[in-house]
């Protein structure tokens, strides 16, 4: 239980869980809707507690409930700096989805909103779970859902787009149930907080990051593994893409800082130079490929496989600035990708097309549009004054702290977001306009609801991040001096080979209790 | 004798006497026993209000325990489950009725005293018991040949595992002198000094890997399921498998970990899962593919048995729940389709969203249940048997465990994806799938996924019973 009175996170997993239910009492499809929009909004009061947050590193708005005690699971919630923005944006973004969604959905509505609902409340699960199996249970629940958004409401290529998405994801995540399980054996539970209080030899670190590491490296994606995420994007209704930009994609990032730092510390510093490598051939070829794209949504997702190369590289150069600049790209990319994967629905209802082609020349007729999509666009190529300047100024300082070489090859990235995003707003605003667009209307009043507080956003992290760093900066240093500590507990260092490391053991293992055997259910013949 | 040790037993023969009587007594338009499915249900109550109930009969080789008691209440189920879902079969004539429930029952009645036998011998005549009227209902699928054809095969396989079995218990009397289990467990079971005792018990134990569909007795399995009938596969699929889990896991108390026996069970789990995986991805009959797939999820029950472990045992025991109703929501969809008792391919599914949006669902949560993700009841049984196997040092096998996950994620997928994303031939029949049907779907699916959310308490059952096991 909580100051707020009530139990905050459970009330913003079950609202939507309870909500989605109720919605098969529901016939018309207009009542859907409005429902659904009233559930959002309830969602976002419910969260507005989370606003008390006080930044100590530590996990606040805590509840743990016995689940299945036979095997010491538990039903184990908590927020900290590295989740509480997390679990704000899923709340914000029930009710915009729903709003951009309004008309674009025009079949089986009932169950778009239902999948809707799911996800939300798988979502604020996997950013507040800290038992493994519960950690688990969510990150696996969102795929049904995201699944059927995508193959039931998709473009034309729904099928082969639905079907990588799920098998990709699902295959990469098999590893991570081994690793839990693995865990639990040897750390003797599923409770996070409690496995990070201990240190396990440097061998288990190994396989279990590489285990785990797969799993959150499908679902950021990290080049090579992010073919299904253009197709998935591209397929997707305008919704479906937006909650994936925005919140999918941020559970690999989060499942790097929550799980890979502070339970292979040593792992994680000694695969830190290979997962940076593919951080900046994630942005290298992410911008490269969107410079090439005809389709704007597909510019727009490799755009994404390019920014999601920068949370990354924050979060492998270890540093306190990297790390925090990645958090705070968690939430930009989020506001920013997901606002123009709304636009794109938008103009999509339009035009009936994603090409850039037949979308050229819209400043003329469109001028609240492009405001908004200058806006957006200039937020992608970090813009100084929008928030994802801030985030990825952050990343670099932090990069360029530990690595010039890292650093240098990191900055053309940036300037290929430039390229693209700008080359994509010059033909969108000013190209050849076409005749019948004179027909299309600007931004109507549901629009111009569901992009300004995106809007806001921008500006409000692009001029003042220092709140948000404040929230977030203590929670860093507890995982990154977690880390550092571990690593010396167990006499790692990063320029040891890797013969030696594997001989490393935790000798302060006795004293805290993880010695094996372990006293386990499993271990003993009764 | 204390009849209230028996009570689930008693009950179930009585309902064989009252068909056997009504089959014998019937008028011509005798239209079956209509009356069945409400006993099923009071069976399933008089199963479970005797959970507690423990004590030794018959020179003690009969043992009721925590053990017997849950599979007792999970055969009752899966046979009242069957009931219902077989009460309208198509493909079965009228005057057949009331002797194909008879047989279903007596197979039921079978696995009931199969899951208290204790002794190796009471084991076999039970394991007959439930598997004779089998082979009697097998070809009963109107004038389909494949019905024949399935029934030739189950009864052919069978007779060979059973001599086989029967020849591997011939070898444990001779050299381990005793037929009770509780006697075996003290003896030594190592390849260096009783051989012979060893290969008796993986003989023996091969008669209930039949009944499992474990690699390699396992190639009866899509071809019965695919000749029989939609209602018959569903009970051939779940219930005598209890029976064969239940046998298991009580032999299991026998082996140690580490041991010969346990490293075979291993390594044919292992082949069990993959082989069974591969080859249901290129199935296009559901029947053949869940017949597959059953083939890989007997090598997940093994993974609980591997381990000798009271959580492993536990584990295993209420995965072969979870299977029962798993398997049993996917077949009561695919029974409801097929109008006319044909075979359902993938295409068949097509559109079924249009068709029914609820068998659509009940659908979905059984084929994700199938491939074990949460929040269903097949994500909490198959993580209790990883983490048993991964406890007791079989970390291999979890890897090969969870990359067949991975594998059996594609065909378990096709399921959902031809019922909600491909739209159904416009030529195709109607199907008229009544509301109540669709709400019985919906009660097991909603099983299906309690057991996910809440396994906690049925669990505990089960690890009652697998701590009662071992000494």
């Amino acid at each position: 239980m909580t100051d707020a009175g009530y139990p905050v996170i459970s009330s913003l997993i079950f609202l939507p869980l309870a909500a989605s239910v109720a919605l098969f009492f529901i016939r018309q499809d207009g009542f859907v809707r409005g429902f659904t929009l009233v559930v959002g909004i309830l969602e976002c009061l419910l969260a507005l507690p989370l606003f008390g947050y006080v930044p100590n590193g530590g996990y606040q708005f805590e509840e743990t409930v016995a689940w299945i005690p036979a095997w010491d699971i538990t039903y184990h919630l908590a927020v900290d700096g590295l989740s509480l923005f997390m679990v704000m944006l899923t709340a914000v973004l029930l009710p915009l989805c729903v709003l951009c969604s309004w008309t674009y959905i025009g079949k089986r509505i009932k169950e778009f909103h239902f999948c809707l609902l799911l996800m939300t409340a798988a979502c604020v699960g996997v950013f507040t779970a800290l038992d493994f199996v519960l950690f688990y249970v969510f990150w696996e629940a969102m795929l049904v859902p995201m699944y059927l958004l995508i193959a039931v409401w998709g473009g034309p290529e729904r099928k082969y787009a639905s079907i990588k998405f799920f098998l990709y994801t699902l295959a990469g995540s098999t590893l991570l149930l081994a690793a839990i399980v693995a865990f639990r054996t040897v750390g003797g539970t599923f409770d996070i907080t409690v496995l990070t209080s201990k240190t396990f030899s440097f061998e288990f670190q190994f396989w279990t990051f590489l285990a785990m590491a797969l799993a959150f490296a499908v679902k950021v994606p990290m080049f090579p593994l992010h073919t299904w995420l253009p197709a998935a994007h591209v397929q997707a209704p305008s919704a479906g893409s937006v909650i994936l930009a925005a919140v999918l994609l941020k559970m690999g990032t989060y499942g790097f800082l929550r799980l890979c730092l502070p339970l292979a510390p040593a792992a994680s510093v000694y695969f830190a130079p290979m997962m940076i490598a593919v951080s900046i051939a994630s942005i290298l070829y992410g911008g490269l490929i969107a410079l090439g794209q005809k389709d704007i949504k597909k510019l727009v997702a490799y755009s994404s496989v390019a920014h999601m190369g920068f949370v990354t590289l924050g979060i492998f150069v270890l540093t306190q600035r990297g790390v925090e600049g990645a958090i705070l790209q968690m939430l930009n990319h989020g506001i920013t990708t997901g606002a123009l994967f709304m636009l794109i629905g938008l103009i999509y209802e339009r035009s009936h097309s994603r090409e850039i082609v037949d979308n050229q020349g819209l400043g003329k007729f469109m001028p609240a549009f492009m405001f908004f999509w200058g806006l957006f666009s200039l937020s992608s190529l970090a813009f100084p004054g929008t928030n994802s300047f801030v985030g990825e100024v952050l990343v670099l300082a932090g990069t360029f702290e530990v690595n010039n070489w890292a650093g240098f090859l990191a900055i053309p990235g940036a300037m290929l977001a430039a390229a693209y995003m700008l080359r994509l707003m010059q033909k969108v605003a000013w190209g050849d306009p076409s005749s019948y667009k004179k027909k299309w209307g600007d931004l109507n009043g549901r629009e111009w609801i569901y992009l300004m507080p995106m809007a806001f956003l921008v500006f409000y992290i692009g001029f003042a991040p220092g709140p948000a760093l404040r929230m977030i900066s203590p929670s860093i240093t507890t995982v990154l001096t977690t880390v550092e500590q571990k690593n010396q507990t167990l006499g790692f260092h990063k320029d040891m080979p890797l013969a030696e490391c594997m001989q490393l053991e935790p000798t302060a293992r006795v004293a805290d209790g993880a010695a094996s055997p372990v006293s386990l259910p499993g271990k003993e013949r009764l | 004798m204390n009849f209230d040790l028996v009570m689930p037993e008693l009950f179930q023969l009585l309902v064989v006497v009252a068909l056997f009587v009504q089959s014998v007594v019937r008028g011509r338009d005798d239209t079956g026993p209509r009356w069945l499915p409400v006993v099923a249900i009071i069976g399933v109550v008089v199963a479970a209000s005797k959970l507690g109930a423990q004590g030794v009969l018959f020179e003690d080789v009969y043992r009721v325990d925590a053990l017997s008691q849950f599979f007792k209440v999970a055969i009752s189920l899966g046979f009242c489950v069957t009931v219902i879902n077989a009460q309208n079969q198509p493909t079965l004539e009228t005057q057949k009725r009331t002797d194909y429930f008879m047989m279903l029952s007596l197979s039921a009645w079978g696995l009931m005293l199969l899951a208290s036998a204790a002794e190796l011998i009471t084991l076999y005549l039970a394991l007959e018991l439930s598997s004779y009227s089998l082979y009697a209902l097998i070809p009963l699928r109107g004038n389909d040949r494949r019905a024949s054809e399935a029934a030739i095969k189950y009864i052919l396989f069978g007779a060979v595992v059973t001599a086989v079995a029967l020849y591997g218990l011939s070898y444990i009397m001779a050299s381990q002198h005793t037929t009770y289990i509780q006697g075996l467990m003290e003896k030594t079971w190592s390849m260096a000094e009783n051989p012979m005792a060893v290969v008796g018990l993986t003989l023996f134990l091969g008669g209930f890997f039949y009944k499992l569909a474990l690699f390699p007795f396992h190639f009866w399995c899509p071809d019965v399921y695919e000749g029989t009938s939609n209602e018959t596969a569903a009970y051939v699929a779940t219930v005598p498998k209890l029976g064969a889990v239940v046998v298991l896991v009580r032999l299991s108390s026998v082996l140690s970990p580490g041991m010969e026996v346990t490293n075979i069970l291993a390594i044919l789990a292992a082949l069990s899962m993959t082989i069974g995986n591969l080859t249901a991805l290129v199935q296009k009959d559901v029947k053949r593919l869940l017949g597959y797939s059953s083939v890989s999820h007997a090598g997940y029950v093994m993974l609980g048995l591997v381990s000798g472990t009271a959580a492993g045992l536990s584990a295993a025991t209420f995965y072969a729940l979870v299977y029962l109703l798993m398997n049993l929501t996917c077949f009561y969809v695919i029974s409801r389709i097929a109008v006319n008792g044909e075979n359902v391919t993938l295409n068949g599914l097509n559109g079924l969203y249009r068709k029914s949006p609820g068998l659509a669902l009940v659908l979905a949560v059984s084929a994700f249940a199938l491939v074990g993700l949460p929040p269903t009841a097949g994500f909490a049984g198959k993580l209790f048997l990883l983490a048993s196997a991964w406890d007791h040092g079989y970390n291999w096998l979890v890897i090969v465990a969870v990359l067949n996950t991975a594998i059996a994620i594609y065909y378990y997928l096709n399921l959902v994806r031809h019922a909600y994303t491909e739209e159904s031939d416009a030529a195709a029949p109607a199907t008229s799938i009544s509301s109540g049907q669709v709400a019985m779907g919906g009660i097991l699916a909603a099983c299906v996924l309690l057991l996910g959310v809440l396994p906690a308490p049925i669990y505990d059952l089960a690890l009652t019973a697998g701590k009662a096991l071992l000494p």
